[in-house]
């Protein structure tokens, strides 16, 4: 009974702290909504006078106040998928080495390095994307390109280094980590009856990954893809700092392009007129939604994975 | 202990007495377990199967398995879920695979209830269905000895019956052991069967004799019920 009674009547203390944490945890919600809610706010101007328009026309002239985000939108979206064409393989070559085939004392400190990837800031990889990669990207990868794949449109232009292909380069790695350690704690959620089907029956190893792992695994490695892949649209610095910042549609991705992120870091300290406010308001809610969105749903599928997909035994 | 061909070997003994790791190192597969090891000799046929450049993959082959619980693989269809084994191990000349998966879906009862929607995904089949289908996947690749490892303790009683009925049909043309943790079902279908107590082979004899007459105190006192 004694024990009852204290369910029933918390000390008051117990319910202070309760009730905080309670607060704190909504704060975030309330955080979310308000800033969406903002962001619309101050971009109504700008959804009023351009509409729909806004996200198909390509003209961002600030001195005559008329803006199109199409290129922006087209810069954000080449870069982004750039940058997973190129981590994508490498990504799941590292989850699939540390969760099935590395040796025990290697699996710790190799995550470890994975996931420090993560923490170094954005600036940092924009540095060193500008003195480093954008060089390299100028003086080898662009002329290699040109001169073997130059039939194809994408590999055509002058060689600056700075540009589209640079920013696809340094989204990669910095996306690398994301993917990689979230495909890993897939794959090692994976059960382990399932690794056993397959081994049982005589398959080896690289079998037993492709056909029992991996297809268990393929929702939550779509997650941790979408994950990169927001990751990557929402990247802004080092970006920047590589992508050469011109507005411009352009097939080649030797050219210099902007992303809404970049374009946003670019010209928010020389809006003016309240319309050009506006205006970049809108790309960044657009940014905003379109981040949340992705990330959502690839939380979802990531969680369904880990929970174990409905159906399947196993443990 | 000579495990007799075209015979059913039951393995019983009290929970974490080691019957798992012993049905597992008759293919080879508890070497996978990170941290395991393996000493002494198993003999399949005139080889020792732990010899050095013996290929695990073709002793896993011969010595099939089925699980303490059904593992069917979610993403794929009744069909392939069968089919696999024989796609790993890559088609005799002149057989079908389609006549192979049907002779094997036939083998483990379960042909009849799921003909027609073999394109279904395993995963949909009852618990007990499922388990069919392992030992199903298991047969497609024509083992000479099939392990079973407490095949049916995540089943219900009917399902279990099942199960017990196919092994006495399956042993005319296959060397069966069983794990077990369940007594009757050892006395129920086995000819052999071996008590194994904290990971040491106590007695091993024909399972009527065992049961009736045991010589060890520790079978007695087990069989008996006098501990578990």
């Amino acid at each position: 009974m004694a024990y009852r009674s204290r369910s029933e009547h918390r000390p008051w203390g117990e319910q202070l702290f309760g009730g905080l944490t309670l607060a704190a945890a909504l704060a975030i919600l309330v955080l979310a909504v308000l800033l969406g809610y903002i962001l619309a706010d101050a971009a109504q101007p700008a959804m009023h006078k351009f509409g729909w328009r806004f996200l198909v026309t390509s003209r961002w002239d600030p001195v005559h106040e008329v803006f199109g985000a199409l290129p922006v939108i087209y810069g954000t979206i080449v870069s982004s998928f750039l940058a997973l064409l190129l981590a994508l393989p490498l990504s799941l070559g590292i989850a699939i080495y540390l969760a099935e085939l590395a040796p025990l004392w290697l699996r710790v400190p190799l995550s470890f390095l994975v996931e420090l990837l993560a923490a170094i800031p954005s600036v940092v990889y924009g540095l060193w994307g500008l003195f480093v990669l954008v060089p390299w990207v100028r003086d080898s990868v662009e002329p290699f390109l040109a001169r073997y794949l130059g039939f194809l449109p994408f590999f055509r232009g002058p060689f600056y280094g700075v540009g589209m292909l640079a920013a696809g380069f340094i989204l990669a790695i910095m996306i690398l980590p994301t993917i990689s350690s979230i495909s890993r704690e897939v794959l090692l959620a994976v059960p382990n009856s399932q690794r056993e089907a397959l081994l049982a029956l005589g398959a080896t190893r690289w079998e037993t990954i492709r056909l029992a792992v991996l297809p268990y695994g393929r929702q939550g490695i779509l997650g941790a893809v979408i994950l990169g892949l927001g990751r990557a649209l929402g990247e802004t610095m080092a970006v920047t700092m590589v992508i050469g910042n011109r507005a411009e549609i352009s097939v080649s991705l030797f050219a210099f392009g902007q992303t809404m992120a970049s374009l946003i870091v670019n010209e928010f300290s020389e809006a003016f007129s309240a319309i050009h406010t506006a205006v970049l308001l809108e790309v960044g809610l657009i940014l905003f939604l379109i981040t949340l969105t992705l990330n959502i749903l690839a939380r979802l599928l990531v969680w369904r994975v880990a929970k174990g997909m409905e159906g399947a035994s196993g443990q | 202990m000579d495990i007799e061909a075209n015979k059913i070997t039951a393995v019983i003994g009290p929970s974490g007495c080691g019957k798992s790791t012993f049905i597992r190192c008759l293919n080879r597969l508890h070497e996978v377990m990170p941290g395991a090891r393996a000493a002494g000799e198993v003999w399949l046929g005139d080889i020792q199967i732990y010899d050095r450049g013996v290929d695990p993959a073709v002793i896993r082959r011969r010595v099939g398995m089925v699980f303490q619980r059904p593992n069917p693989l979610p993403t794929m269809s009744i069909f392939d879920n069968v089919a696999i084994g024989v796609r790993l191990k890559g088609l005799e000349p002149g057989e079908s695979l389609k006549e192979i998966v049907k002779e094997s879906l036939r083998q483990a009862g379960l042909l009849e209830e799921v003909a027609g929607r073999l394109h279904q995904p395993g995963a949909w089949l009852s618990g007990g269905q499922q388990q069919r289908l392992c030992l199903a996947r298991a047969l497609a690749v024509k083992p000479e000895v099939l392990l079973l490892d407490e095949p049916c303790s995540a089943l219900d009683p009917a399902s279990t019956l099942r199960i017990e009925s196919l092994l006495r049909d399956l042993s005319r043309e296959y060397t069966i052991v069983i794990v077990t943790h369940n007594m009757q079902q050892a006395a129920r279908v086995s000819d052999n069967t071996a008590f194994l107590y904290e990971g040491e082979l106590v007695e091993y004899a024909p399972t009527s004799e065992l049961f009736t007459n045991p010589r060890s105190r520790r079978t007695e006192d087990y069989i008996t019920g006098r501990f578990s």
